[in-house]
């Protein structure tokens, strides 16, 4: 199977071992892999700050750079749902009929990670091993954005030798909100002490998700906070093998 | 209203910015403790309740459909409710904002020789600051609701719309209480605070008789208003006083008395995790030798036809005011009300707040969420609040952008800039390795960042930052295609 990946502006600059992990773990399960060297950002920076002209910019990008592709496989929840959510709105708003049908028939191929392996490759086994204690946060983007359900926890049951604890509160947000973290940062900073104590009564290793936003806002505190618990994109966790363990172990 | 000094509370157009006004709340361990507590415990009440109604999306979608038919219809729906509450004996009076609302209620008070006036729990009322000014006006307002008479004694605020005194534990209530009733020995045990507030209420009851209430539901097909409530304060004021005059909201109307049907379904179980509230009262205009033989209703548009006429923003006024969206909101339960500087907190407030104020004032509030959607999946009437931020947020910037203030403000400037980067992938590719060099002054040794000027100092002072990494992605892609594989 062909796919195309959308690494997502903050992925490509920010967090590239998780690229790297998603290209190891797609190719292993047979994908034949592109990646469109042009490819920027979605948009929902600008969208959820109220700049949606500029959004719109990116949207606009985004839908005419991977019209013709098979697939489009993007490791971050929150892209995914700002596509799904947002982009009809913008385009609605601006009447661009061409760029309307154009969108309407890459919708449906649009897949976040989870949602690729799972149900378009029908793999719940990526034959992963990674043995450590690993807590699972459910972006909220994820659980009420684009409704991952029951797809990460499929995917971590089969990891081999991971210890699974589970997060309390599973559905309260972390306090990330992208620009809500700084033009609000001391609600956000309260509400992630909220997440941290939910986090540090796992015991766990490692907490991971499956968008680096969440995790760049609790690794952060933990890191500040010398918590002893390190952040992971599950593509991380999946990529990994006992011959080659993920980067963050190394 | 110009010439009469009173002291408006919880004004938006007086209250600081939500960051701001958060500051003082975010370090009151009591205020945090009293808010994250009550919200537990309501919001695994309606956890319980709901999970036990199969049909409860179907009664979500019902609510829903109810609640939009009655904003596509509302000037007809508006307009049978006036003549049938009129056949039946009420008098209805037609407000075009908060001053007129306000004089209505005044002269209506005046006609009947009124100095004292109870009340009913209406959160519209404190929407139009009734309370102040009518003590301006020389008429005292007694509360009836037991939160309300905690905040009106206490000299509070209203912080939540369902429990407005949601912020104040036990201990603090005691202490009202023996203040303002003068009873030394009071203790905190509930049964005695409910002895007391009784005493206090029963003379009000038997003496003033004159009452104010909201409305929960206006009922076009027959006329009528209901209210639900929990302690039956409401239910003394609708059958001792001679005269009762209802405020509430042009939205507050829906078509058939059956829809209650609907509509008292979804609202126990939102607002309070219960089947049936305690004390549904409905009634229609007047009844010979039974309650009131006077009624007025003041129907208070005060912008809300302003927000009807938008599509996105429309379904703001579906709102039933369960407060589900603040007892689910991560936001809500570490700041508690009070921050958002308007009656209508939460979610819900932070929405409906700047359109009521025409998005001349509360401007920050439609920044003061996460997007988490939490609220939007407990909405008993679907408002899909997030989209409405967002909507809200666009109009923000687009009022912002232009002035010259915000041109260097850096969040403007960054995003600005963030556009033009994006737009060319070898704009953005410099900017990463531009990014990079620039924050290598602020990386220490173990390869994170700790501190960061302007705006980013937002985000370290809870956080650090990994410093970025030599090489993005998209490079180390390139690299592995020329090399191939």
């Amino acid at each position: 199977m062909r796919a195309s990946l959308f690494i997502t502006c903050y992925n490509d600059t920010l967090f590239p071992e998780t690229g790297r992990a998603v290209v190891r773990l797609l190719e292993r399960l047979g994908v034949e892999l592109d990646f469109h060297p042009k490819q920027t950002c979605c948009g929902q920076m600008h969208a959820n700050t109220g700049f949606r002209g500029e959004a719109f910019c990116q949207a606009k990008r985004f839908v005419r750079m991977y019209q013709d592709v098979v697939a489009v496989v993007i490791p971050s929840s929150s892209c995914v749902a700002m596509i799904r959510d947002q982009y009809p709105g913008l385009f609605e708003e601006l009447g661009n009929e061409e760029l309307r049908r154009q969108f309407a028939s890459l919708l449906p191929r649009v897949y976040e990670l989870s949602e690729f392996v799972v149900d378009q490759l029908g793999v719940d086994d990526v034959g992963a091993y990674f043995p450590h204690r690993v807590t699972y946060h459910a972006s909220c983007h994820g659980l009420r954005g684009i409704h991952l359900g029951d797809r990460p926890a499929r995917l971590m049951n089969k990891v081999r030798g991971m210890e699974q604890v589970p997060l309390a509160n599973l559905d309260r947000c972390c306090g990330f909100g992208g620009t809500f973290s700084v033009k609000n940062g001391e609600v956000s900073s309260a509400m992630l002490a909220v997440k941290l104590q939910d986090l540090m009564a796992t015991r766990a290793e490692f907490c991971t998700a499956l968008d680096n936003s969440c995790l760049m806002h609790l690794g952060g505190a933990m890191h500040r906070q010398y918590a002893g618990m390190k952040t992971i994109h599950l593509a991380e966790i999946l990529a990994s093998t006992e011959a080659e363990p993920a980067e963050a172990l190394l | 209203m110009s010439g009469t000094s009173y002291h408006p509370v919880l004004d938006p157009a007086l209250a600081p910015p939500f960051p701001k006004a958060v500051l003082p709340v975010l370090r009151n361990p009591q205020l945090r403790k009293n808010v994250a507590h009550a919200i537990d415990v309501i919001q695994a009440k309606r956890a319980r309740l709901v999970a036990e109604k199969v049909d409860w999306q179907e009664l979500r979608s019902a609510g829903a459909a109810i609640r939009e038919h009655s904003l596509a219809h509302l000037g007809a729906y508006l307009e049978q409710f006036e003549a049938r509450c009129t056949a039946a004996g009420g008098t209805v009076h037609w407000a075009a904002d908060a001053d007129e609302a306000r004089r209505i209620i005044l002269e209506i008070l005046r006609q009947e020789n009124a100095s004292e006036v109870i009340k009913i729990k209406t959160m519209t009322s404190a929407e139009i600051q009734l309370n102040p000014f009518l003590e301006a006006a020389g008429i005292k307002a007694y509360e009836t609701d037991l939160a309300e008479i905690i905040l009106q004694l206490g000299h509070e605020e209203p912080s939540h719309i369902v429990v407005p005194a949601l912020h104040v534990n036990r201990s603090q209530v005691r202490e009202i209480f023996a203040q303002s009733m003068g009873i030394k020995d009071l203790s905190d045990d509930p049964k005695a605070l409910t002895a007391a507030a009784r005493n206090y209420l029963r003379q009000k009851f038997l003496t003033v008789p004159t009452a104010i209430s909201g409305a929960n539901f206006l009922v076009a097909e027959t006329g009528s208003v209901a209210i639900v409530e929990s302690e039956g304060n409401g239910r003394m004021c609708l059958t001792l006083p001679n005269t009762m005059i209802t405020l509430a909201g042009i939205e507050k109307v829906i078509p058939r008395f059956q829809d209650l049907e609907v509509m008292l379904q979804v609202l126990a179980r939102s607002a309070t995790g219960e089947r049936m509230n305690p004390y549904t009262s409905v009634w229609s205009g007047v009844t010979p030798g039974d309650g009131p033989q006077r009624f007025h209703v003041v129907l208070l548009d005060n912008g809300r036809s302003k927000i009807l006429a938008k599509n996105t923003e429309r379904q703001t006024l579906r709102c039933i005011r369960c407060a589900a969206c603040m007892n689910s909101c991560p936001v809500y339960r570490q700041t508690g009300g009070h921050a958002y500087g308007s009656v209508y907190p939460g979610p819900i407030g932070a929405i409906l707040t700047p359109q009521l104020m025409q998005m001349n004032y509360a401007q920050s509030l439609p920044y003061a969420s996460s997007l988490c959607g939490a609220c939007y999946e407990v909405c008993p009437v679907k408002i899909n609040i997030p989209e409405v931020l967002l909507e809200l947020r666009s109009q923000v910037v687009n009022q912002e952008r232009g002035k010259a203030a915000k041109f260097f403000d850096p969040m403007y400037l960054g995003l600005r800039a963030a556009n033009l980067i994006f737009s060319r992938a070898w704009l953005f590719h410099a900017a990463q390795y531009l990014g990079r060099v620039g924050l290598k002054l602020f990386t220490g040794k173990d390869g994170w960042i700790h501190r960061l000027p302007s705006i980013g100092g937002e985000w370290t002072q809870t956080r650090d930052l990994r410093g970025l990494p030599k090489q993005p992605f998209h490079s180390w892609w390139a690299a592995r295609q020329k090399g191939g594989r």
